[in-house]
């Protein structure tokens, strides 16, 4: 197990924005919450703070424990230790019918006998309410998922999209003080997705629930989150607004899960003031933020980082301006893609660099075999300690981008 | 090998499949037409009995043709014996259907729903309800009347209902524990995420889902109980259901009544396959 969890309670501090914590009400939160199956930890002593009316997702490779994480909070699981705290109170054993929490599932789970309306009205009739008010409630939901004048319809008769509106009117319908999301999209084809993520955002918005978003896909994640976290082996990797993480993100599992980096290992040379040494392997010397640099570090060894949009190719004669980090390599692979153009260029220590370079026409176009100069702003090099490697690593193969 | 062979070996075998393709044309139907007769024949020999004028002074069977009569639909009750049995026949399935159901179901659901570290007997059970079904059923009988003199029960309707939930219950089993095989699990957690609790999710959610295989278990379990003669022949007592009474008159001679309430039961039989038919294809 690493030790690289950094998402204790006092460290949920968003940065900038409408979350600024102080402003915030915490809605939901786990305090360390550990999962067992079989004598092996899903999620693991994890700590976790949502604040009220977030798009909050947790984010992971499959086996993370996102969707333990979730199904605790829908009481569908009990934690095998640790407490879970919903608007205030003590809900760790509680059965889900006595949570206000509503869960949109990835199969949907609509019940095939009822059609459209019945379904929505399912958990307002749980209730004591008039008949009149649930299907006021249940037409005003159907309008705000943009499906009215489907009352009627049965539930076999929806596309793939319009029975996700379905779940998630009839979960909405009910108010919750939580709305559980356990990957909605993954049976949508990828421009319904599209589609949805924004649908789902502005739906969001307009009944400012809170939202919490079971998913993989990291492009979806970063696309609607106010906040994620990124889960590893049951415990978090990331915490923060998707900027925060993607530009600084805190382990070499989020530097290379979440959006693609290039990391290259080396030695702390300086770290006195606010601007740090590293000596890579191979001779080059980098520049990192000093703030930037793992916190917790129990070797000199560190890899450093940066994200293959940031690199600028410039001539291999010219010179780098100030405040820029500056690598010497040869173009070894070159692809246009349209939008830009990729390449694979190979440093002198035989390590590759990833660059994308926007497709605006004014840049120079290297061709695979020339020598290159590639610069950087410092501020955009961050650095992580490198992962222990112990052969279970999931979706990450060193020096190749994900 | 040259070309020539090749033609020749080739030529026959599209010739046979030629052959085997006109022959299917009428091979299957009549195969299937056959299968019909052999099956259909028996029932409508009943049927078209129940509607043949008597001329002997006893009023019994004959299968010789001697018109056609309304005769035995209009004195369908005039058989004091063979009335009661039928009703007694009726009340019997009625009552041991829904024992039977309700059993079956209850043990269906425990069967799929808990593995064998929580259901201890699990497997037991499972063998039990297939060595129900296929042990002889004058075996069960012969016991349970040794069972019941033993203990010294008066055999009677009691003792029918006991003998008939016993072997019907492991049929509405295996027909519910098919259907419940594919159950979506996530829709009774979604039933209890929207504070459902557990009775209502089975009241609102299970049952109606799983209500094709209990009809259609009922269905069987309605079907062997009133046709059955072997088990209820040993613990009826003095209460004949109707398949004992009619084997107890056949000795004697088959007043044409029995094909009557035959026709009536093999009528309302269809009624509800084809009512359960129905029901399945809209469920599904």
């Amino acid at each position: 197990m690493t030790n690289g969890s950094v998402g204790t309670a006092d460290e949920v501090q968003p940065l900038d924005g409408p979350a600024a914590a102080d402003r915030r009400k915490v809605i939901v939160s786990l305090e360390h919450v550990t999962k067992i199956f079989d004598d092996a930890p899903a999620v693991d002593d994890l700590n976790l703070e949502i604040f009220e009316g977030e798009f909050f997702s947790l984010l992971g490779p499959s086996g993370c424990g996102k969707t333990t994480t979730l199904r605790m909070l829908g009481g569908f699981e009990e934690p095998t230790s640790g407490r879970i705290l919903l608007g205030g109170k003590e809900v760790t054993y509680l059965a889900p019918y006595f949570r206000d929490v509503n869960t949109v599932f990835q199969s949907y789970a609509l019940f095939p006998h009822l059609n459209v309306s019945e379904n929505v009205a399912f958990g307002l009739r749980r209730q004591h309410i008039s008949k009149s008010e649930i299907s006021r409630r249940v037409s005003s939901m159907l309008e705000i998922v943009d499906l009215p004048d489907f009352e009627r319809r049965r539930t076999d008769q929806l596309s793939g999209g319009q029975q996700q509106r379905v779940a998630l009117a009839r979960a909405l319908v009910n108010e919750p003080t939580l709305l559980l999301l356990d990957e909605p999209m993954s049976a949508l084809d990828a421009k319904l997705r599209h589609q949805m993520q924004i649908e789902l955002k502005r739906i969001q918005t307009q009944v400012g629930i809170t939202f919490l978003y079971v998913t993989h896909d990291q492009e979806e994640a970063m696309t609607m989150s106010d906040r994620l976290v990124v889960m590893r082996r049951g415990r978090i990797e990331g915490i923060g607004t998707p900027k925060d993480v993607y530009d600084n993100p805190s382990t070499e599992f989020v530097a290379t899960f979440l959006g693609a980096s290039n990391l290259l290992t080396g030695d702390i040379a300086r770290s006195d003031g606010p601007i740090s040494t590293i000596n890579l392997v191979g001779g080059s010397t980098l520049s990192v933020p000093t703030s930037r640099l793992p916190e917790h570090r129990s070797s000199k060894t560190v890899k450093v980082g940066v994200r293959p949009e940031k690199i600028s190719i410039i001539n291999a004669a010219s010179t780098a301006g100030p405040g820029q980090n500056v690598l010497r390599g040869r173009v070894r692979v070159s692809t246009f893609t349209g939008v830009g153009n990729q390449y694979l260029v190979e440093m002198a220590n035989g390590a590759d660099v990833t660059v994308y370079a926007q497709n605006i026409g004014q840049e120079l176009v290297p061709r695979s075999g020339d020598e290159v100069l590639l610069t950087w702003p410092v501020e955009h090099t961050f650095a992580v300690r490198p992962m222990e490697n112990d052969g279970v690593d999931e979706s990450i193969d060193e020096g190749e981008l994900s | 090998m040259s070309p020539t062979t090749t033609r020749r070996l080739d030529a026959p075998r599209r010739e046979r499949s030629a052959l085997s393709r006109r022959l299917g044309k009428f091979v299957l139907p009549t195969y299937s037409g056959l299968v019909i007769v052999y099956l259909v024949l028996p029932i409508a020999v009943m049927v078209v009995y129940s509607f043949n004028r008597v001329t002997s002074g006893l009023q019994l069977v004959s299968f010789a043709w001697n018109g056609f009569t309304f005769q035995w639909y209009k004195q369908w009750s005039s058989v004091p014996g063979l009335t009661s049995a039928f009703w007694l026949s009726i009340r019997l399935a009625v009552v041991s259907t829904i024992i039977a159901t309700v059993l079956g179901t209850l043990l269906a659901i425990a069967l799929v729903r808990y593995r064998s570290a929580r259901f201890h007997g699990k497997g037991a059970i499972e063998q039990i309800l297939f060595l129900n079904i296929a042990a002889p059923e004058i075996v069960m009988g012969a016991s349970l009347l040794g069972i019941f003199v033993t203990f010294n029960v008066a055999r009677g309707f009691v003792t029918l209902v006991l003998a008939h939930v016993m072997f019907s219950i492991a049929y509405v089993t295996v027909t519910v524990r098919a259907r419940l095989s594919g159950f979506d699990r996530s829709l009774e957690e979604a039933a209890y995420d929207l504070g459902a609790k557990p009775l209502a999710t089975f009241r609102l959610v299970t049952l109606p889902l799983i209500m094709p295989g209990v009809l259609a278990g009922a269905l069987m379990a309605f079907a062997i109980s009133i046709d059955d003669f072997v088990t209820s022949n040993f613990v009826s007592g003095s209460s004949a259901p109707f398949p004992v009474w009619v084997y107890g008159a056949s000795r004697v001679g088959t007043p044409p009544q029995v094909f009557v309430f035959g026709t009536v039961i093999f009528g309302v039989g269809i009624v509800l396959a084809i009512l359960s038919l129905g029901l399945s294809r809209k469920r599904s």
